[in-house]
């Protein structure tokens, strides 16, 4: 994974609360055993219409939402399944940090193994950015904070390894192998049971 | 909190615990059985393969073909009628996978291929005590048995592959008592919805539930998987019920549970299990099982749910009214007496022989309404194979159903069982998420008894009405 330290992007927004895994990526796309090229299938059955054509009702297909690698979604994002093609196929339409007041705790933990920033924000901060669509941010992970294009600074916390992670692209597998020879110990010790 | 008195989840926490977590770092957490599909494994075992890294321990692994498998019969010359090219490809990469990586597959040929929350425990795989995992969020259901069971991402399938470990920060508790008796006519899966309309889909981020009370030590097993399969829809990382005798009388003699001496060892560890008189939790919350009414969803979450009969809620935003529109449902009338297209019973959810017993109870000697066809889709090879012992498949093919292969089949429909455009299913699986029984599918979540009912009525419609023709022509 490559270090991620800042981003700096317009926000897309998806106000609707409780937006599962099935509408960031329905069922039917995971047939496959590769993890690229997704990205088209992201929010499928939202983004087009029945003919194949970009529904225009859907935000993000709106010009200004075009380009914007920040969404700022409603609470609850990401609950469901536990497919990680949801974060595949967010990372591959060009999304790279994901802003709510709630996101389902497995989609969190695979956005952020997979270099897909998952930022839980304070009710306050979150309601502002629903109702101000198509801003310029400026996050910043080391120092957690997200710039406003005022100048105004809103404060985030994420969880002390998945920034440690995300800031010098760990490897997390490589940092359980690590501890081979504590896991080693641990099926000793457990003998027969382990 | 008392130090030395823990509740279930500590003590399932404590005893896989490689490294603690620090402030910095999560801590290791050891992984005894680790369950594996067609879906959510492949990009995993080619992560290991561009490592060079083999399967620390193929022995705690178990593989499974269900999600994308078809459900009809083989054709003349004995070929799958896959979906697509492409869902064949995925399962034929699940059987190199298993066989290059030396881990143990129920495939075509096995007599244990079914629903993989099905599988490990009617195999005995799943037992009391144990940490498992699975690339699905519906791992949930294992934590009937007292194991502490969550759904993971593809990447950490990876990880467990590689060191049968995972890093993880331990979840809070949330203590869910539920006593008293439920009504008759409901179920487990009435008390799930029930529950989860009550704390919300999103009351359970960050906790692990545990199910406590009268209500639930009376529960069988397969209801008490019932209960755990849906916790996730609240959101919960896993579900937790405290294994008792009923556990233990379900796993005796099981293919993969202990034998003999060993039994009698795990026995004891497993009485020691469940959490300490005075342990407290993060949360705690109380119900009446006597509140339970049957009970169905009406929106496009789980968390929308009504009793058949009460006037569907008023909206109460903007969501809630698209949910309503896209249902085609009408606040201030009740969801009872609304046309149904199709019937789902299956899922593992409710795909388990007593779910087909009480769904076949009622379809006994009747023909299901000529709008509505249904599927009944077995959860396993065994389960299959112990309802037609008992004439089940034959039940439910005089009613004019379709008795299928088993598999997940219009729970996710991925498999090409899917619903048109529009069409209402009242279907025993989990999630009735928009385009989750396929594109424009409308879902109405149910339990068996209702899905069986509503079959034989062409609406939604109450198994109490059919239940009491019955009492009445045996009298
Ligand atoms: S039956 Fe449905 S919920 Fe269960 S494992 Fe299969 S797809 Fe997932």
């Amino acid at each position: 994974m490559k270090p991620f330290t800042r981003l700096h992007s317009c926000t897309a927004v998806l106000a609707h609360e409780n937006i599962d895994t099935d509408r960031i990526i329905p069922a039917r796309f995971l047939t496959t055993t590769g993890r690229e090229g997704l990205g088209r299938h992201a929010f499928h059955d939202w983004r087009y219409q029945a003919d194949g054509s970009p529904d225009p009702d859907f935000p993000l297909n709106h010009p200004a939402a075009q380009g914007c690698e920040i969404l700022v979604a409603g609470r609850n994002f990401g609950c469901g399944s536990s497919r990680e093609h949801a974060p595949w196929a967010l990372l591959d339409y060009g999304i790279r940090a994901v802003l709510s007041s709630e996101i389902a705790d497995i989609f969190r933990s695979n956005a952020l193994r997979n270099g897909l920033l998952a930022v839980v924000l304070g009710e306050a901060e979150h309601r502002y950015l629903l109702k101000h669509p198509h801003i310029e941010l400026a996050i910043d992970i080391a120092a957690g904070t997200i710039e406003l294009p005022d100048g105004g600074r809103f404060r985030f916390e994420i969880d002390a390894f998945a920034r440690h992670c995300l800031l010098q692209g760990v490897d997390q597998l490589g940092f359980l192998q690590q501890h081979a020879p504590q896991i080693a110990a641990f099926e000793n010790q457990r003998g027969a049971h382990a | 909190m008392s130090a030395n008195k823990r509740t279930l989840l500590d003590k399932l926490w404590d005893s896989h615990q490689v490294l603690a977590e620090t402030k910095s770092t999560p801590g290791i957490l050891y992984i005894d059985l680790h369950l594996i599909h067609e879906v959510t494994s492949p990009q995993a075992f080619d992560e290991l393969r561009m490592r060079g890294l083999p399967v620390r321990r193929p022995d705690r692994v178990l593989a499974t073909l269900d999600h994308s498998t078809p459900t009809t019969p083989t054709d003349d010359l004995g070929q799958h009628l896959y979906a697509n090219a492409e869902a064949a490809a995925q399962v034929q990469q699940l059987e190199i996978n298993c066989m290059q990586f030396g881990v143990k597959l129920h495939g075509w040929s096995s007599e244990h291929r079914g629903i993989v929350h099905v599988i490990g425990p009617e195999l005995g795989a799943t037992q009391p005590g144990m940490t498992i995992v699975c690339g699905d969020s519906h791992t949930t259901t294992h934590g009937a048995f007292g194991a502490l069971a969550f759904g993971i991402g593809t990447t950490e399938v990876g990880h467990v592959l590689a060191t049968q470990c995972l890093l993880q920060r331990k979840p809070k508790n949330f203590a869910i008592h539920v006593e008293g008796k439920l009504p008759a006519e409901t179920s487990a899966k009435d008390l799930a919805l029930h529950l989860i309309g009550k704390i919300g889909v999103n009351g359970g981020t960050g906790y692990v539930l545990e199910f406590r009370g009268s209500a639930i030590r009376a529960l069988d097993m397969e209801q008490r998987m019932t209960l755990c399969n849906m916790s996730i829809e609240a959101g919960a990382r896993a579900a937790l019920i405290a294994p008792d005798e009923t556990t233990f009388a379900y796993l005796k003699g099981r293919p993969m549970a202990p034998q003999g001496e060993a039994w009698d060892r795990a026995l004891a560890h497993w009485r020691a299990l469940p959490s300490d008189e005075g342990a407290s939790y993060d949360r705690e919350q109380r119900f009446d099982a006597a509140d339970v009414r049957p009970t169905i969803s009406y929106g496009t979450h789980p968390g929308m749910v009504t009793t058949l009969h009460a006037p569907v809620p008023a909206p109460r935003d903007l969501q809630e009214r698209r949910a309503l529109e896209y249902m085609h449902v009408e606040s201030g009338k009740p969801m009872a007496g609304m046309p149904v297209d199709l019937v789902f019973l299956g899922s593992c959810t409710n795909s388990r022989l007593g779910d087909l017993r009480a769904a076949a109870e009622l379809l006994r000697g009747r023909r299901i309404a000529s709008r509505v066809r249904m599927l009944v889709v077995p959860g396993s090879v065994a389960v299959q194979r112990e309802a037609e012992a008992e004439g089940l498949d034959q039940v439910f093919r005089a009613a004019g159903a379709e008795w299928r292969e088993p598999g997940c089949s219009m729970c996710i429909a991925m498999n090409g069982d899917l619903a048109k455009p529009g069409q209402l299913v009242v279907s025993t699986s989990n999630r009735n998420f928009e385009g989750r029984q396929g594109p424009g599918a409308r879902t109405v979540l149910a339990s068996p008894r209702i899905a069986a009912a509503s079959a034989l009525a062409g609406c939604i419609a109450d198994p109490l009405q059919f239940a009491r023709a019955q009492t009445e022509q045996a009298a």
